[in-house]
This record gives C-alpha cells, sequence and structure tokens, in this order.
C-alpha cells in the first residue's frame, strides 16, 4: 500500500520533484547556484515568460493555443513606453506630451493586451475558426501594428516611476518578482475559486457537454484569451520598464517559451487537465536550467538544444503518467 | 455429437493495481455457433475480451486456439490469426472513403514502387458489401454514412480479415430494427460458414434469438456456461445479478397536476414538423420511435441546442425563447444526453466537478469565489441519495462504471431543482441493476411533482414507465397513446408509420 501511495504522489507530484532534483544538482555542481542573490535572479528572469505563461495555460487547459503574446507584449510594451517618457527626452514620441503618471502607460499597457486578447477570443467563439488560426493571425498583425506605431525605432528613456516597475525594489525583493507572484496568486485563484475556473476546465474537457451543461461557451472563450492578453501586455510594460526602452522587436518568440512552461508544468494540450502550480515550476525549471547552464559555462547553443530535449521529454513524462491512469 | 472447441480460455485471472476483474474464467467456443457473453457493467466481459484480442495480458491462465496454447502480445497477431472485435464505440477515419478504411494498412499495391492499387481495392470492396448485402458505394465517404452504416462497414471490415473468431460488443446499440435484421442475417451466414461469433448485448431478446450457448460473469466471476434454451430472461437476469429482479419498472402511479410545458407546431426544417404536445405536472411522457425518427431532434430543440424554424414554447401558460442551454437550465428544463461520452461527462474532471458544473452558479460566493465546502456538501448528498458508487467524490470520472456515471449525470441535473427532466435514453448501455434503479428514480422524481420527457428505443421500459407515449416516425408525430391503451402492437404501429 506504502508503495502504490508513494508511486501516486510521486506521479502527481513528478515535475515538483524534477525541479527539486534539479536544484540540488545544479547547487552542487555551482556554489554559486545557491545563494539568495542568484535564486532572486533566476525568478527575476523568469518573470515575464512566467507571467505569459499564466494566461497561457488557462488557454491551453481549454484546448486552445495562443501564439500571439510575443506579439502583443511588443505592441503593449512600445504603446506603454511612449506614453511614459521622459519630459525632457530630446527624441520623444509626442513632443508634446506632458511627462505622465505610471498609471496611464501601465493601463495602455493592459488594455492594448485585453483588447488583443478579445479580439483573438472573438475570432475563435464566433467564427469558429482553430485558435492556432486566429493567433498566429494576431502574432503577425500585431507586430506589424508595433512597427508601425514606432516606425520601426525603440522607444527609449522612460521616466523613474517607470523604470521602478522592472528595476525597482520592495523589502529586497525585485518589483517584477512581485508582480509575477501576484499574478500567480491571481491566477490561481481564478482557476480554483471561481466559476470561471470550473468552466474553463469543462470546455477543455468537453466542449459539448460544457454547452449542454448550460455554459456560455463562446463567451468563456472570449475570456479566457482576453486574460491570456492581458498578462501579455502587462509583461510588456514589466519587460520594457527593466531594460528601460519599448521596442517593437520585442518578445519575439517568448509564446514559445511560454508554451514550454506549462507544457513542461504538466499542462495537457489534449485539454481539461492543468495547473497553476505546475505553470509555476514550469518556468522556474526553464529560468533554472538558464541559470545553472550559464553558471557552468555551457554555451547557449547546447542549452537551447538541452531546452528542446526537456520539453519532449516532460510531455513523455506526462502522457505515460495520463495513459497509465487508463 | 462432441464438438471439438475452436477456442477455449481456461483459468483467466486479470489483477489491476488494488482490483481483481476476473477471478479464474473460462470460455469456450464452437466454430459455427454464437455465444453470448453476460454480466452487468463491470462483471469483466471487456476485460476478457481485451485479454482474448491482446490489449491485456492475463495475470493468469491459458488460452487455446486450434488445439494450441496461444499467446497474443498485440492486437495484431490475434487479427492476424483469425481473431477480430467489433468495438462498441466505433473509430472510423471520418474524412477517408469506405474502402480506404477496411483495407487501412493492409492496402492492395502494385508495382516496384508498391503504389496503392486503388482499383483492386475497389473491386474487393464491392465484392464484400455485395456478399453482405449492403449497396453502399465504397467511395463513399465514411463521414456520410449513418452510425447504423458505419458499424456494418466495421463488420464487413472484420468479415475481410477472414476471422474465424468474431467479437461483437454491443454491434445494435445504434442500429434500427430493420438494421439489427439484417445484422443477424449476417451472423447468421457466418455461423454456417464456420465462424464462432461471440455476441455481448444487454438486450435480452436479440440474445436470446441469436445465442447458442451463454456464459455469464459476475464481478469478474466465472458463473456458468449455459445452452441458451436451458433459460428464459428472467433466469438470466438473476444469474447476472444474483437475485430476482421482481419489479423492472417500479411505476408509481401519482398524481397529475397543471399543465407545464406546452409545445405547439414546433419545425426545424428538413428535421422534423409539427409537433405539438402537452406535458403535465407528475407526468411521464414516453417518447418512442425509431432511430432517425427524429425525437432526439425535437428535444433538442426544446432545450435550444438547435434552431427552430417554427413553432412555439410555453412554460406555465407563458411564451418562453429558448436560443441555447443556457436558457433552458434558466426555465427550470434539464437534458440528460443520449450520448454519454460525448455531450455528458467530463473524463478527466473529478466526480465533484462534473456534478456541480450545470448549477456553478448556486454556488457563487458575494465576493465573487466558490463555496467549496457547499459544493462538497451537496455532492456527497446526491452520492449517498442516488447510490452513485465510487471511493470519492474526487474520484475521476473516467474511471467509474457506465452506470455509475450515468448516476453522476443525474446528480447533475438534480442539482439544479428542474421542473422539466428530460431523459434521453437514460439506460441506455448500463448494466441491469443500475438500471432498475434509475427507473425508480425517475418514478420517485415525478412523484415529487417534476414533468418529465422520456425518450427511449426500449419498448418495455416506454411502456412500464410513461403515463402517455408519444410516437414519432420520419420527422413527424404519429401519435399520443395513453398508458391504458398502450402496447408494444400499438407504438410499433405509429413508430412505423402503419397508423
Amino acid at each position: 500500500m506504502n508503495v502504490d501511495k508513494t508511486k501516486k504522489i510521486i506521479s502527481k507530484y513528478g515535475i515538483y520533484f524534477v525541479f527539486i532534483i534539479m536544484v540540488i544538482g545544479m547547487s552542487l555542481a555551482s556554489p554559486v547556484f545557491l545563494t539568495g542573490r542568484n535564486l532572486m535572479n533566476v525568478i527575476r528572469q523568469v518573470s515575464v515568460i512566467g507571467m505569459i505563461s499564466l494566461g497561457v495555460t488557462l488557454v491551453i487547459i481549454s484546448k486552445g493555443i495562443d501564439l500571439s503574446s510575443g506579439s502583443v507584449l511588443a505592441v503593449a510594451a512600445v504603446v506603454a513606453a511612449s506614453l511614459g517618457q521622459r519630459g525632457n527626452w530630446h527624441a520623444k514620441m509626442f513632443p508634446n506630451l506632458p511627462e505622465l503618471p505610471i498609471i496611464v502607460p501601465l493601463l495602455a499597457a493592459l488594455a492594448i493586451g485585453l483588447i488583443c486578447g478579445a479580439i483573438n477570443g472573438t475570432l475563435i467563439a464566433k467564427t469558429g475558426i482553430p485558435a492556432f488560426i486566429a493567433t498566429l493571425g494576431m502574432m503577425v498583425s500585431a507586430r506589424g501594428l508595433a512597427l508601425l506605431y514606432t516606425d520601426g525605432r525603440p522607444v527609449s528613456s522612460l521616466t523613474e516611476s517607470y523604470q521602478y516597475i522592472g528595476q525597482g525594489y520592495i523589502l529586497g525583493i525585485p518589483v517584477p518578482v512581485i508582480i509575477y507572484l501576484t499574478m500567480v496568486l491571481v491566477t490561481w485563484v481564478l482557476l480554483n475559486h471561481t466559476k470561471f475556473g470550473k468552466n474553463i476546465y469543462a470546455i477543455g474537457g468537453n466542449i459539448h457537454a460544457a454547452e449542454v451543461s448550460g455554459v456560455n461557451v463562446q463567451r468563456n472563450l472570449i475570456k479566457i484569451y482576453a486574460y491570456a492578453g492581458l498578462l501579455a501586455g502587462l509583461a510588456g510594460m514589466v519587460l520594457s520598464a527593466r531594460v528601460n526602452t519599448g521596442q517593437p522587436g520585442m518578445g519575439v518568440s517568448y509564446e514559445l517559451d511560454a508554451i514550454a512552461a506549462t507544457t513542461i508544468g504538466g499542462t495537457s494540450h489534449s485539454g481539461g487537465i492543468g495547473t497553476i502550480g505546475g505553470a509555476f515550476v514550469g518556468a522556474l525549471i526553464l529560468g533554472v536550467l538558464n541559470n545553472g547552464l550559464n553558471l557552468l559555462g555551457v554555451s547557449a547553443y547546447w542549452q537551447q538544444i538541452i531546452k528542446g530535449g526537456i520539453i519532449v521529454g516532460a510531455v513523455i513524462i506526462d502522457m505515460r503518467k495520463n495513459a497509465k491512469k487508463k | 455429437m462432441t464438438q471439438q472447441y475452436l477456442l477455449e480460455m481456461r483459468d483467466i485471472t486479470k489483477v489491476f493495481p488494488g482490483v481483481k476483474a476476473l477471478d479464474n474464467v473460462e470460455f469456450k467456443i464452437k466454430s459455427g455457433t454464437v455465444h453470448s457473453l453476460m454480466g452487468e457493467n463491470g462483471a469483466g466481459k471487456s476485460t476478457l475480451m481485451k485479454i482474448l484480442i491482446g490489449i491485456h495480458p492475463p495475470t493468469n491462465g491459458k488460452i487455446t486456439y486450434k488445439n494450441k496454447e496461444v499467446v497474443f502480445e498485440n492486437t495484431n497477431k490475434a487479427l492476424n490469426m483469425g481473431i477480430s472485435m467489433i468495438h462498441q464505440e466505433l473509430s472510423p477515419v471520418l474524412h477517408r472513403t469506405i474502402m480506404e478504411n477496411i483495407w487501412l494498412g493492409r492496402e492492395p499495391v502494385k508495382g516496384p514502387l508498391r503504389l496503392v492499387d486503388h482499383k483492386k481495392m475497389y473491386n474487393m470492396t464491392k465484392e464484400l458489401l455485395k456478399d453482405l448485402d449492403l449497396d453502399i458505394d465504397p467511395k463513399e465517404k465514411m463521414a456520410n454514412l449513418t452510425v447504423a452504416k458505419m458499424q456494418m462497414i466495421e463488420i464487413a471490415k472484420a468479415v475481410s480479415y477472414n476471422s474465424e473468431v468474431v467479437i461483437m460488443d454491443e454491434p445494435t446499440s445504434a442500429l434500427t430494427d430493420r438494421e439489427v435484421e439484417h445484422l443477424f442475417r449476417i451472423i447468421e451466414r457466418l455461423k454456417n460458414q464456420g465462424k464462432a461469433i461471440i455476441y455481448i448485448s444487454h438486450k435480452m431478446d436479440e440474445i436470446f434469438r441469436i445465442s447458442d450457448e451463454i456464459t455469464v460473469l459476475r464481478d469478474g466471476q466465472y458463473i456458468g456456461t449455459y445452452l441458451a434454451q436451458e433459460l428464459d430472461t428472467n433466469k438470466l437476469i438473476s444469474l447476472m445479478v444474483g437475485r430476482q429482479l421482481d419489479e423492472m419498472f417500479p411505476k408509481v402511479e401519482c398524481e397529475i397536476g397543471d399543465i407545464r410545458l406546452e409545445v405547439k407546431n414546433l419545425a426545424v426544417e428538413g428535421v422534423f414538423k409539427d409537433v405539438s404536445f402537452i406535458l403535465r405536472k407528475g407526468e411521464i411522457l414516453g417518447l418512442a420511435g425509431l432511430v432517425g425518427a427524429g425525437r432526439t431532434e425535437v428535444i433538442e430543440t426544446i432545450f435550444g441546442m438547435r434552431n427552430k424554424t417554427s413553432g412555439e414554447v410555453y412554460i406555465d401558460g407563458r411564451k418562453v425563447k429558448i436560443n441555447s442551454p443556457e436558457d433552458a437550465i434558466k426555465n427550470k428544463m434539464a437534458l440528460l444526453t443520449e450520448d454519454r461520452r460525448h455531450t455528458g461527462i467530463f473524463p478527466m474532471l473529478s466526480v465533484k466537478d462534473n456534478t456541480v458544473i450545470a448549477n456553478i452558479n448556486k454556488y457563487v460566493k458575494g465576493n465573487g469565489l466558490l463555496d467549496h465546502k457547499l459544493i462538497k456538501g451537496d455532492c456527497e448528498k446526491y452520492k449517498d441519495a442516488i447510490r452513485v458508487k465510487t471511493p470519492s467524490i474526487d474520484q475521476l470520472i473516467q474511471n467509474l462504471s457506465g452506470g455509475n456515471q450515468q448516476k453522476v449525470l443525474v446528480a447533475r441535473w438534480l442539482l439544479t431543482d428542474p421542473d422539466i427532466l428530460i431523459l434521453d435514453e437514460p439506460t441506455r448501455g448500463i448494466d441491469v441493476g443500475a438500471k432498475a434503479e434509475i427507473h425508480s428514480l425517475i418514478s420517485e422524481l415525478a412523484g415529487q411533482g417534476k414533468s418529465i420527457i422520456m425518450i427511449s428505443s426500449e419498448l418495455p421500459e416506454v411502456l412500464g414507465m410513461s403515463d402517455r407515449v408519444m410516437v414519432m416516425y420520419d420527422g413527424r408525430m404519429t401519435g399520443i397513446v395513453d398508458r391504458k391503451d398502450a402496447s408494444q402492437e400499438v407504438i410499433m404501429k405509429y413508430a412505423t408509420g402503419s397508423m
């Protein structure tokens, strides 16, 4: 019985064990790894991808996909940055614009993310085109929009309060980390403690049964993609604040990293299965991997190869776990 | 005359982690006979057949086939040795043609490049279908066929393997009476060719019509093998459930009240037309008809899953507009759908989540969060009230038997406290014991004043449960019969359009 129970726990929390083993392995391999500063660094590095992957998790649980996150991030970043430039900067996008309070660019970033996501969701819900296609369209168009808006140039020299969002600390903790952890908590509550969350699992688990059970599938789909867009917008704000510039070429392929984090975290692409805890650990695993391999001096090229292997390996293990249940 | 057994399974035991699914089971079949395998759901029929065709290895036991001991490591090996199975749930490649489906993986080829020989494939298929009296074009896409036709193609495929043993798992569940007759003719022909047929079904009349022998399993135990003529329905049922079922349809006479639902001239272009009926409080209205008569379509339209072309629906005298299931639920309607897998359960979710999904609004607290305590309490209450067998409400519903899944779905709808409960084939594919429990539950609900519409393809069920029976034929309503006037003959006449 104990063996059975242990097996069950290992299979249920497998990804957490993998994470712990990775941390132990890395700390044995490099003395720098397990320092508070380095660990904080890891979380800060994953915070942007991590935020995106929270929304992507909801999307994938509903049996969808979102390829537009990286481009939406870029649009949000350049628009927010254009509203957050220093008053005395000579190359301002809007020369007559006074220095605005931080809330303005922040709300702009969130609104842009929300709108792009809502467009994704509406297309999918109302026209019935596959999520892959709808969000692929958004991925291409939003990137174009970001280039059009900036004329292909970076938007730099941001106000101090803007930079604070990406570079500041509260009680020694980087602000991006605080934002990320807050969103982890918010999304966790959303998924586990609200009607919306239950509906997401139902739609991904069996869309026909969901409909018959009175779930408004269309409205929920729009909400799911809108939320994912919102998080991409927020990630755009944080990223531009961290690097002190909004660039139209930002966030390329971030959607894939986010999907990878979600997938490593055990969210199933066949819908109905997935957790926020998993998405969080999935993002951390990617972070630890990057960081650890950097500390060990492994080349960036090798890192790519290893990362790809881990994504595929994680899914193979997960599929086995689910297959065994049958 | 003693005849050699073609296939013998002896002392078969199968242990899954934590469960002994089969315990020393025996099964033997001779060439040229039909042998039915009977038992409630969960009795181990499927497991036994899965062992036979090489999906599961047995924990213990021997299989002898054509006097040789064999081990089938996979289904391909069993198939090549002449054992094929027609599964209850079909899995055709929908967007390819009939012939491509039949010869999938073993297409005839020609030339040095081994290109697919479509002409030969076409001719082979044509011959095969002709042999089975199936008048269908081999180039027809699978997606264009009715479920019944697909079933026939599946049978043709089994025949094409030249199988010596053909296993049929509930092959008639989607067939009309005429198609069933056709299937039985095919079975007869296979029998005459010396094939052995293993037949699994819940329909007693079929079992007695075609079986030579019957083997009964109960809870993984071997109960016995009998000649079909030794048994009758009651004896067989008592062997299966281990008790006498004296009251199959515990219809409780209850007071029938005012009109609750009125449907006037409902129609969906090209599907059905002119459907009008009333439903009173505490009444059970049976909806009978052959498959394809439009019964499911009518109730789907009432429930807002289809758009109506014309017609009106009144509830308690008030005209209502129902454009989606959401609207229907708001109007205190509930629909237990026919296809449990497709439109019923969420397989990867827990019993608990499956139970509350249609009534989730009730559990949203003032702060927008869900009241998990209340959810848990309600689930436990209903689980006990309608005797859902599950180790816990956190168990995934896919791990429950069909009958218990159905009970969870009933609980889902009872939680919404509906006034009008629509049940589409509520006892399809579930075992005898669970069936009786669902029947008494339906009666009980009518007794509480709920109005019930029940579609069923089993006439005894319709007759046993209904206060009135509405009959459909070919997209129209052909009659409404009172309980006292209803008999199998009368309903069949309406259902075949001969009255």
